[in-house]
């Protein structure tokens, strides 16, 4: 077989060897069973004295959505603030400046909510303070505020009738010190092994082959790259991102990076099999999770090593397959794999030019950022497809004559809402916001703003279309890579972005933690043979089709302007 | 009554549905259904469009316009017509039953005088006479006296029921009729405001509530439209900046046609189709929620007389004991039973009849009757010529030998035991205080009813036998039917204690009942029927009256109920899958004129991006109406498990819903292209 090939299977077979005992460990971390890391305990101990936290107190959903939204607006705060200061603060070798409002706005918002869109260049536009104490900061307790609104979830499914779900603290804190903590700092030490800088010096700079003198950023990458990937963040140290030499030098931290990126999201698919004793559910939320990467796997892989038509209509032969945008150390096929995984996965990051793509694989990116649940982002992932189960659950609990179920639960008319709502919610932004876009450059492309609606799109056409409609997808599905073609460094982008950043991360977060909270709080019913088994096969097709149709439907004429058209066009 | 059930649709009501569905345009009516009130807002801007394209013609034509302003119309009169057929037949049903207590003379009583006035005068409180040959002009309760009724206007049960004051058989009937003797009845409910009058106004929709499943289902539908309502309305933008303007027309037909329109038209229609499929097994529901429930049952208390076993004990075997011939001791056993009324007594002398070897005997004359007392607990004959005949109860006649110096026959006592065992009831003969044999007793169970529970455990629901027998007797019937569990020695509160227990442990719990002593597990139950021949006190506390007093209807409430879930799941299910093929008929329409490369998208090769768009505005109409049989006949259930159930659901509902519309988008679209 084709060595690219393989090279992609082992890396997801590889993920998987990781990802099982990854999910049994998780599970016994919040089930508070002994692990080898319970050397933490002093840790989080004094972590929790000094803050003055009672981890025994358990809260219930309301009380947990309060801790959540809390701190995290303080977050906001505290990131937006630093941003703005970074030129005065500490650790600014290069002398960089602090961001305008608007950019500060955006960033700040971005790495709060795990998206991590960048319309700066970390190079030029961040400091190592920045980097560290904003952005790696972040980095952790965004993806540990996913884990651990998720973890309520989990409690709410496993307890009968109760109010009492945990304590918010208790898993934020875990979910940093036993999980997101250990694991980032193995990943480090293999990245600071394989290349990636971890120097708190300022710019290199060397004389090229030419005479010309080089400036080479460079800073403590390493550590900054090992969670930008473990917690779904994606938030590159370069503009480049993970296409840059210092931040993935070979494949081997390539591979590391790859597998980082998927190892929570798909353990925790089996945590919840493991935590709430229903190994066979989890193993149908992980079918229907992989055989949606498949679907847009398959074709995005196959698009790419078949090269571009258009320049094969030139004569050109492309052996290697389409190469525009992809380094040539990591080929078309890995590059592709990476290209859906960090779509799916909501990591964001890349290692290639996504913008540079073939329509197809465009077309299969936005998809699994429009779905944002096939393993999705670290925690959300789950509470995404949780959304889909519910409305799954009505569907088909009618389809065989029974008020709906789940978990022995009655799904009725307030969760339905709820459901709705958030169902509603994604397609809503996105559209809301490509259209708003579009609008603008129809109809006042001279505005007098500091950058002219008519210059944001170097592509106009169906590609152009579809590098505004992947920037506002990638920013509800808090994905944060972008069509780069787009000049979204201004005002209208990083406001309007930063919005739909918001919205499509702590509503979809309150959601499904208010239908569990409510769930939790209702009559159990004991299971019958009337009961649909939620952990059945043909439940599973359910669910994948309720998915599809959601997602599909709602997005299909938009999809069709853009890199559908432009698929059929260089036919 | 029951020659109308086979025909869906009947010429006076479907004049009358034609009416309501222009009725019910009225937009203030059809704000309740969202979906259909969205259509309705679309047909009235096409309205307009159509107008304005008469001088203009940037919107396309005129013909097209007003060809899609008629089709959109069409789509909600459709909807409406399902709804109105569906109240339509309800009514008619309801009101067949309504005539049988139309307008009849009544005797009412005042100050100890007879007048006579009309039925419809009556009022609660009132007391009127009855006798041989009236017609009871209104429910009531007998004050006095006992007649036999005809029930069978309302029943069909052709059998006249003896009812008498004081207990649990006073109730009467309107509409029923006085065999013999008089009663003097008092009137339990207001002009009106009868339990047939309720589920009228039910079915008509002045009183109809959404169900909760329902109102979710109708939020899940909202939700669908207003995803359609932001996907056609960014559109607008998304073509301006493809340089690809798109007609109102366009835009119409694009959601009309994307949003649930099949099921929001007909939700209302599988709801009172519910009810009315209710009424027509002879139940009246209190509320269409209570239909609902019923298809979540979880548990079932059924009483063990008449509803599992047939009425009484039968005489089923005669053991003689050792020494005495088959033949005297049955003749002695007819003897001891031919003046015994009770049903046992009787099953006694038939049993015997069967027999051709055993002459047919007479009892002497100037033979005494000993009446069954609960003191000695036998009965039997003293006969001129001094034969003491006694059958009963096994002490007691052991009792009766044994004083007598006589000794109890082991082979008779291993009998009794292995009878007792049988869960049958031995009944020990002697004559002249010495020992003849024993009579088994059995409880005949119903024919039939081991499969209808077999039926119910695979749909999930757990039986349970209420019964006064022991409990060995009560086990050994349980097994015998293949109920799943029994409570035996039962008092009333029983009931009420597993009524709670069961609902503790998050179940849902049905039960029939027509006692007073009934009433309050009737209210405690999630679906309590209580039999029109029950006490009003039992009708009032239960949320359905069974009219035929036929207690395994519950079982046939369980699958209405299911059916009408499944109704509305499997047209949603429908509905969206459609709009796949919907999808690729109007999305290629659209933009394929400015955008050639998107041709391709136009898989069923439709005529021309009219014809597609008209051809998908009328298949998402015609739709409506094909499927209202479906909608009121309900989607069959079968208890084949839930996910074979959800698998096969799915494959024709499902899979159906995406193929269907492919073939029928095609097919209109060769009608249409042939005029385009």
């Amino acid at each position: 077989m084709n060595t690219e090939i393989s090279g992609v299977i082992f890396t997801y077979l590889l993920t998987l060897a990781l990802a099982i005992p990854l999910g049994r460990y998780i599970a016994r971390v919040f089930k508070g069973e002994k692990t080898w890391l319970d050397f933490m305990a002093p840790l989080e101990r004094f972590i929790f004295r000094f803050s003055g936290i009672d981890t025994k107190k358990e809260m219930n959903w309301k009380q947990h959505l309060f801790a959540l939204l809390t701190i995290n607006s303080v977050w906001l705060i505290y990131a937006f603030v630093c941003l703005m200061a970074q030129g005065h603060l500490p650790l600014n070798p290069d002398a960089n400046p602090g961001q305008s409002p608007d950019t500060a706005f955006n960033t700040a918002i971005s790495f709060l909510v795990n998206c991590n869109l960048q319309h700066y260049s970390g190079e030029s536009g961040a400091t190592y303070f920045t980097q560290h104490f904003v952005f790696m900061f972040l980095h952790f307790v965004s993806a540990a505020t996913g884990i651990a609104a998720l973890i309520v979830v989990f409690r709410a499914l496993k307890d009968k009738i109760t109010d009492k779900l945990g304590n918010f603290w208790d898993y934020f804190v875990k979910s940093i010190t036993r999980i997101l903590l250990p694991i980032s700092f193995v990943i480090a030490v293999i990245f600071a092994f394989n290349g990636m800088t971890t120097s708190y010096a300022g710019k290199d700079t060397f004389i090229s082959m030419q005479g010309d003198t080089v400036h080479v950023s460079r800073g403590p990458v390493a550590a900054l790259v090992a969670i930008k990937h473990l917690g779904t963040n994606g938030g590159g140290w370069f503009g480049a991102n993970s296409a840059h030499p210092i931040e993935n030098p070979n494949y081997l931290t390539n591979t590391t990076e790859l597998v980082a990126q998927c190892l929570i999201p798909i353990a925790l698919v089996f945590a919840l099999g493991f935590y709430l004793n229903k190994k066979k559910f989890s193993y149908v939320i992980f079918g229907v999770m992989t055989v949606g990467m498949l679907m847009f796997m398959i074709p995005t892989i196959n698009a790419e090593l078949h090269g571009n038509p258009a320049i094969a209509k030139m004569g050109v032969i492309q052996p290697t397959g389409a190469m525009e945008g992809k380094e040539v150390r990591f080929g078309p096929a890995n590059s592709a794999y990476w290209s859906v995984m960090t779509t799916i996965i909501s990591t964001g990051s890349v290692n290639s030019m996504h913008d540079s793509a073939m329509p197809m694989s465009g077309t299969m990116m936005l998809m699994g950022m429009m779905v944002n649940c096939f393993y999705g982002g670290c925690g959300v992932g789950i509470l995404n497809f949780y959304i889909f189960i519910i409305i799954a659950v009505f569907i088909s609990g009618l389809m065989v004559g029974r008020t709906p179920e789940f978990f022995g639960r009655k799904i009725e008319a307030r969760e339905m809402k709820i459901a709705s709502l958030i169902a509603l919610l994604h397609p809503f932004i996105i559209l809301v916001g490509a259209a708003i876009s579009s609008y603008v450059i129809v109809h006042m492309p001279g505005a007098d703003w500091a950058v002219k609606p008519s210059t944001w799109l170097n592509n106009p056409g169906n590609h152009g279309f579809a590098e505004m409609l992947y920037e506002y997808t990638s920013s509800a599905a808090n994905n944060g890579s972008g069509f780069e073609g787009l000049g979204d460094g201004n005002i209208f982008w990083n406001v309007t972005t930063g919005i739909v950043m918001v919205l499509g991360r702590f509503l979809p977060i309150i959601g499904p933690l208010a239908i569990a909270g409510l769930l939790a709080n209702k009559k159990f019913i004991p299971e019958s043979a009337g009961t649909l088994k939620s952990d059945t096969s043909t439940f599973g097709i359910m669910i994948f089709a309720v998915i599809m149709i959601i997602a599909a439907l709602s997005f299909f004429p938009a999809l069709a302007l853009g890199p559908i058209a432009e698929h059929f066009s260089l036919k | 009554m029951k020659s109308n059930q086979n025909t869906l649709f009947q010429g006076d009501q479907m004049t009358e549905a034609l009416k309501q569905s222009f009725i019910k345009l009225n937009p203030r009516i059809l704000f309740r259904n969202p979906v259909m009130f969205t259509v309705e807002i679309g047909t009235f801007v096409m309205l307009i469009v159509s107008i304005y394209s008469f001088a203009n013609k940037s919107q396309g034509s005129f013909a097209y316009n007003f060809t899609v302003f008629i089709v959109l119309l069409l789509t909600v009169l459709f909807a409406n017509f399902a709804e109105a057929i569906a109240e339509a037949r309800g009514k008619a049903q309801a009101e067949s039953l309504r005539k049988t207590r139309e307008e009849t003379p009544a005797r009412l009583l005042v100050n100890g005088k007879e007048e006579r006035v009309m039925s419809s005068q009556l009022k609660k409180g009132d007391v009127f006479i009855c006798e041989t040959g009236d017609n009871i002009p209104t429910d009531g309760e007998i004050i006095e006296g006992i007649a036999t009724i005809d029930e069978s206007a309302i029943t069909g049960e052709s059998a006249p029921v003896i009812r008498e004051s004081g207990g649990d058989k006073s109730s009467v009937t309107g509409g029923t009729k006085v065999l013999s003797d008089r009663i003097k009845v008092m009137v339990t409910t207001q002009p009106g405001e009868s339990f047939l009058d309720k589920m009228i106004a039910l079915v008509e929709g002045a009183s109809r509530q959404k169900t909760p499943n329902e109102i979710a289902l109708t939020i899940l539908l909202a939700g669908f439209t207003l995803i359609f309502v932001i996907v056609c309305v960014t559109l607008k933008p998304f073509g301006d900046y493809a340089n690809t303007p798109i007609t109102i027309a366009a835009f119409i037909s694009l959601f009309v046609c994307l949003i649930p329109t099949t099921i929001g038209g007909l939700l209302s229609a599988i709801g009172i189709a519910g009810m009315d499929r209710a009424l027509r097994a002879n139940v009246i529901t209190k509320s269409g929620k209570a239909v609902e429930t019923a298809g979540d049952l979880d548990t079932l208390l059924l009483d063990k007389t008449g509803t599992i076993t047939i009425g009484n004990r039968k005489a089923t075997n005669f053991y003689p004991a050792n020494g005495i011939k088959q033949e005297d001791f049955v003749t002695t056993c007819v003897l001891s039973s031919l003046a015994d009324e009770t049903p046992e007594g009787k099953s006694i002398v038939e049993l015997a009849g069967e027999d051709k070897t055993v002459p047919s005997v007479k009892a002497p004359k100037d033979s005494v009757f000993i009446k069954f007392t609960a003191e000695t607990r036998s009965s039997g004959l003293d006969t001129p010529d001094g034969l003491r005949i006694r059958k009963g109860a096994f002490d007691s006649i052991r009792n009766i030998a044994l004083k007598a110096g006589h000794s109890f026959p082991t082979e008779v006592e291993d009998n009794v035991k292995k009878i007792s065992s049988n869960g049958g009831t031995p009944l020990v003969v002697s004559q002249n205080e010495q020992i003849l044999g024993v009579i088994e007793l059995q409880d005949i169970i119903k024919p039939g009813i081991a499969e209808r529970f077999e039926r119910l455990r695979k749909m999930g629901v757990k039986t349970v036998m209420v019964t006064g027998d022991n409990p060995l007797t009560a086990k050994f019937i349980a097994e015998k039917a293949g109920v799943d569990d029994f409570i035996a020695e039962a008092k009333p509160e029983d009931k009420m204690n597993y009524i709670k227990a069961e609902q503790q442990g998050g179940k849902l719990v049905a039960m029939m009942g027509d006692g007073t002593n009934d009433a309050p597990a009737l209210a405690q139950a999630d679906v309590g029927v209580a039999m029109n021949s029950g006490t009003q006190a039992a009708k009032e506390a239960g949320n359905m009256v069974d009219l035929d007093n036929d207690p395994t209807k519950l079982i046939e409430i369980v699958e209405i109920g299911k059916q009408l879930l499944m109704t509305r799941g499997t047209l949603t299910t429908f509905s969206i899958a459609n709009d796949v093929a919907k999808y690729f008929a109007i999305v290629p329409a659209l933009f394929m004129v400015s955008i050639p490369s998107l041709r391709a998208l136009n898989i069923m090769d439709l005529h021309s991006p009219e014809s597609a768009i008209l051809s998908a505005v009328i298949f998402n109409a015609i739709i409506i109406p094909m499927l209202i049989p479906l909608a009121l006949r309900g989607v069959e259930y079968k208890p084949i498990g839930a996910s074979a159930l959800l698998r096969r659901n799915l494959l024709i509902y499902g899979l159906g819903g995406v193929l269907i519309p492919f073939i029928g988008i095609k097919l209109i679209d060769l009608a249409v292209g042939v005029f385009l």
